[in-house]
């Protein structure tokens, strides 16, 4: 029951853009950027915001092991609760747009190698210190220590130098990349006093609310901080998280009044749980998705016509309606989607086929032995149910696939990115190069697929140095053509974030960056 | 030596010996799980610096017999090590939880206990009638029917249609006892439905065995009323079985109640526990499982000495 909850966070790194996001970004490019209309955006909705009451949210995705140390934080739980005492230095807005945080405004040079940051002035910590840019350097400093435990430790590697200057944090980079505030809004890059070397799991920050107490994967109290950065946010007078992992609980709760708002809504019972009195169930499409993924360089995955036979048996849209019951959208055997900046849609979407399916694996030349598919429970919600629907489907075409359960113990050091096919679960990326980057270079930790195409390196690095974002774009499409031709990954389907609700809380917005609205449920909505 | 004392000693220093085994068993246990300890700990993103830093840290490149004996050492000396995830200081954490944990349990058996013992002399007075088929029905149901099934017909029953009761139990520091037997309510009745059965069914079956002696018949024919036979001369006479099952309930409502604690959110031991052993946490696991053994042996020699006590011939042994 837990590890499918904690497994699903895992490797989403950071938070995103919808596809209006990359205006945000061309507008970041280069030049000094003025931030002002979004936080005029927020002054605007303040007007009609209520202060006062304690939030009570019912959150699944925490574990008694889990630390107050953003670099640890791993889980739906611990990210809610550092969004709650933590900033990074910017975030990224709903619309996929950078919006200052720690941070008032920044800019680079043309090359994108040097970034300076400028750091808010007369921000308190909730001890009472005052924030500096030292602070902010030693936070980065902190994260990109090579014995650093950190889950950024992976972003931050592209950062040569942390200088502070004045009020300004200076980055300078090996080589250019135009998505860094992108990478920054990371949700582990949490800012602490001295950047939190001395007691990492201290719980001291900048935000919205402060620690009162804290009990790993039970509760969690705080109270508002009176002295916030930004009187924009925070209207409770103080949140309780309590971690609920059971659905059927979390649900009941919600239901009867004892929390406001709970996340991981099952596909299955959203529906069911939208027509229940009192309760508002939300979703979002968001850039994570769920993959079957073959190792191109391990027989009899290795022959590309049988890595395309596999493609065209599976009914993404059957999986779409049964494994998600309408809450995802269909994938398209690219890591991307409409969710990502500069994303093209001039892709040709691979349906069901299986005359195709079966003619490609006849061209495959398989000798017709069983080809085993590993899945666990917690590879994602439904995997073992959606592998059977595939192995239906391909079954249909003629192709041998057969479905091994395994245990989910050990599944993500013993399975995943060692057995040659499996299914899996990314969070997304902000933005393509990094999802890119982290999963489909040849060189990638987690390239899990063992793709390994020259050709699409190249594309890649190309990518990232090129400023003109047409070209950007066109070569980001070529990039997706590759893959979708070549690539070892079967992406069926990508899965919405599935919120909800009780009618005494306003002011919920869509945010496709993550689930809670991003994190800000508890700083930007109010009691009605 | 008084020979109960001499008994209780025996008794004592095998349940430490068992205790020492548990521990090597536990410990073999965790070490043949599969995955590694620095992997489960910081998931699926974890980069190959980070898991190395990580086993260097956790002193995962010794031997597993030094580390075993090294947490051995420590644990004789009151000092439960701290928790390889989180750092937090075990002794400490498992003190709160486990005060949670007897704080459920005490009151979940101060319900069934006398419950059950009192269905099972009602079952037996009436017994083969509707009182005892009607008894027997019931608590098998009950029985039958899985924890988290119980409980979440509870929920909705008592938080979502009535709204008595809160679906979440968590207990915290602060919270007036009212409070918190509010907050337990739930997980108590179903905890009570769960262990009724088993102690109530052998009570009934302990007394029957005795209602068939010469004694009895003596008594019926003294005239005494039916439910004074059964409850001043049969029950004393069946206690050494009815105090074993009992025991056993109690040992299970301490060690063996993870489903309902994560049903209604309980932050009791069981739960601890089973985050710890998905993240391979050995100190944590360890001293989990030396506790829950403790409990275990040290209720089955109360069992043991209670039936001893209650039983003449072996109270007063040739």
């Amino acid at each position: 029951m837990k590890d499918d909850l904690a497994m699903l966070l895992d490797r989403l790194d950071a938070m995103g853009l919808t596809r209006r996001g990359f205006m945000g970004r061309a507008a970041a490019f280069g030049a000094a950027t003025a931030l002002g209309t979004t936080l005029m955006g927020g002054a605007a909705r303040a007007q009609e915001a209520k202060r006062g009451g304690v939030l009570k949210m019912g959150l699944g995705g925490g574990e008694t092991t889990d630390s107050l140390d953003p670099g640890l934080s791993d889980s739906p739980v611990p990210f809610s609760v550092n969004r709650q005492w933590g900033d990074t230095i910017v975030n990224v807005t709903p619309d996929g747009q950078i919006e200052p945080a720690l941070a008032e405004s920044f800019e680079s040079n043309h090359e994108g190698t040097v970034w300076t940051f400028k750091i808010r002035e007369g921000v308190k910590f909730h001890d009472g210190s005052v924030m500096t840019a030292e602070d902010v350097a030693a936070t980065f400093r902190r994260h990109s220590d090579e014995n650093s435990k950190s889950g950024a430790l992976g972003i931050m590697q592209g950062i040569s130098e942390i200088a502070v200057d004045g009020q300004n944090v200076v980055l300078t980079m090996a080589t250019g990349n135009a998505d860094l505030p992108y990478l920054l809004s990371d949700y582990h890059l949490v800012v602490q006093p001295k950047g939190g070397v001395d007691n990492p799991a201290a719980g001291i920050g900048t935000g919205p609310y402060k620690i009162v107490s804290a009990e790993p994967g039970v509760r969690f109290v705080f109270e508002r901080n009176a002295d916030d950065w930004n009187q924009n946010r925070g209207y409770y007078d103080g949140v309780e998280i309590i971690v609920i992992n059971d659905a059927t609980a979390r649900t009941a709760a919600l239901q009867s009044g004892q929390v406001h708002m709970i996340n991981r809504i099952d596909p299955k019972v959203a529906k069911l749980l939208s027509k229940a009195p009192g309760v508002q169930v939300t979703h979002v499409a968001g850039r994570g998705h769920y993959v079957f993924i073959m190792h191109t360089n391990t027989a009899p995955f290795d022959n590309k016509d049988l890595r395309n036979a596999l493609k065209w048996a599976i009914n993404r849209q059957e999986l779409v309606d049964k494994i998600l019951d309408g809450f995802g959208s269909v994938g398209n055997d690219i890591p991307i989607n409409a969710a990502y900046p500069l994303f093209d849609g001039g892709l040709e979407q691979r349906e069901y086929n299986a005359e195709k399916a079966a003619e490609l694996y006849k061209a495959s030349g398989h000798d017709g032995s069983p080809i085993e598919l590993l899945v666990a429970d917690g590879a994602f919600p439904g995997a073992v149910d959606a592998a059977q629907l595939f192995q239906q489907s391909a079954q249909a075409a003629g192709i041998p696939l057969e479905v091994k359960r395994v245990p989910d113990d050990g599944y993500w050091s013993d399975v995943w990115n060692v057995k040659p096919f499996c299914a899996s679960y990314w969070g997304g990326r902000p933005v393509q190069d990094q999802m890119y980057s982290t999963a489909y270079l040849s060189t990638a930790d987690w390239n899990d697929t063992r793709f390994n195409n020259p050709e699409f390196d190249a594309l890649l690095l190309e990518a990232r140095a090129e400023t003109d974002l047409a070209k950007r774009k066109e070569i980001y499409a070529k990039m997706a053509a590759i893959l979708w031709d070549e690539g070892g990954v079967i992406c069926p389907m990508f899965n919405d974030f599935i919120d909800a609700h009780g009618e005494a809380i306003a002011g919920w917005i869509e945010d496709p960056n993550y689930e809670m609205m991003g994190g800000w449920a508890s700083s930007k909505t109010w009691f009605a | 030596m008084h020979p109960i004392l001499k008994l209780v000693a025996q008794r004592l220093s095998l349940g430490l010996l068992l205790l020492l085994a548990a521990s090597a068993l536990i410990f073999i246990g965790v070490e043949l799980l599969p995955g590694d300890v620095a992997q489960s700990i910081l998931g699926q993103s974890a980069t190959e610096t980070a898991l190395r830093n990580l086993r260097e840290e956790l002193g995962l490149n010794e031997p597993a017999l030094t580390r075993y004996f090294n947490w051995l050492f420590g644990a004789l000396h009151g000092d439960l090590g701290t928790a390889l995830t989180n750092g937090q200081d075990i002794s400490k954490a498992i003190g709160e939880r486990l005060g949670n944990t007897l704080f459920l349990a005490f009151w979940a058996a101060l319900f069934s206990v006398p419950l059950a013992i009192v269905l099972g002399l009602i079952a037996v007075r009436y017994r083969n009638r509707w009182p005892d088929k009607l008894i027997s029905g019931i608590t098998l149901s009950t029985i039958s029917l899985p924890e988290f099934v119980a409980g979440y017909l509870l929920m909705y029953l008592f938080t979502v249609e009535f709204r008595i009761f809160s679906p979440i139990s968590t207990i915290y520091a602060g919270m007036s006892l009212g409070e918190k037997l509010s907050a337990i309510a739930l997980p108590v009745m179903v905890l009570v439905l769960v262990v009724l059965a088993h102690m109530m069914r052998m009570t009934r079956a302990a007394i029957l065995n005795v209602m068939q002696s010469a004694y009895i018949e003596t008594a019926e024919l003294k005239g005494l009323r039916p439910f004074v036979i059964i409850a001043r001369h049969a029950f004393p006479n069946a206690i050494a079985p009815v105090v074993n099952v009992v025991m056993l309930n109690l040992a299970y409502l301490v060690v063996g109640v993870v489903v309902v604690e994560v049903v209604f959110v309980y932050p009791g031991m069981g739960q601890y526990l089973v985050d710890h052993v998905t993240k391979r946490d050995l100190p944590v696991v360890q001293a989990c499982g030396l506790i829950f053994a403790a409990v275990y042996i040290g209720l089955n020699i109360l069992a043991d000495v209670i039936s001893i006590l209650a039983n003449p011939r072996l109270r007063h042994p040739k």
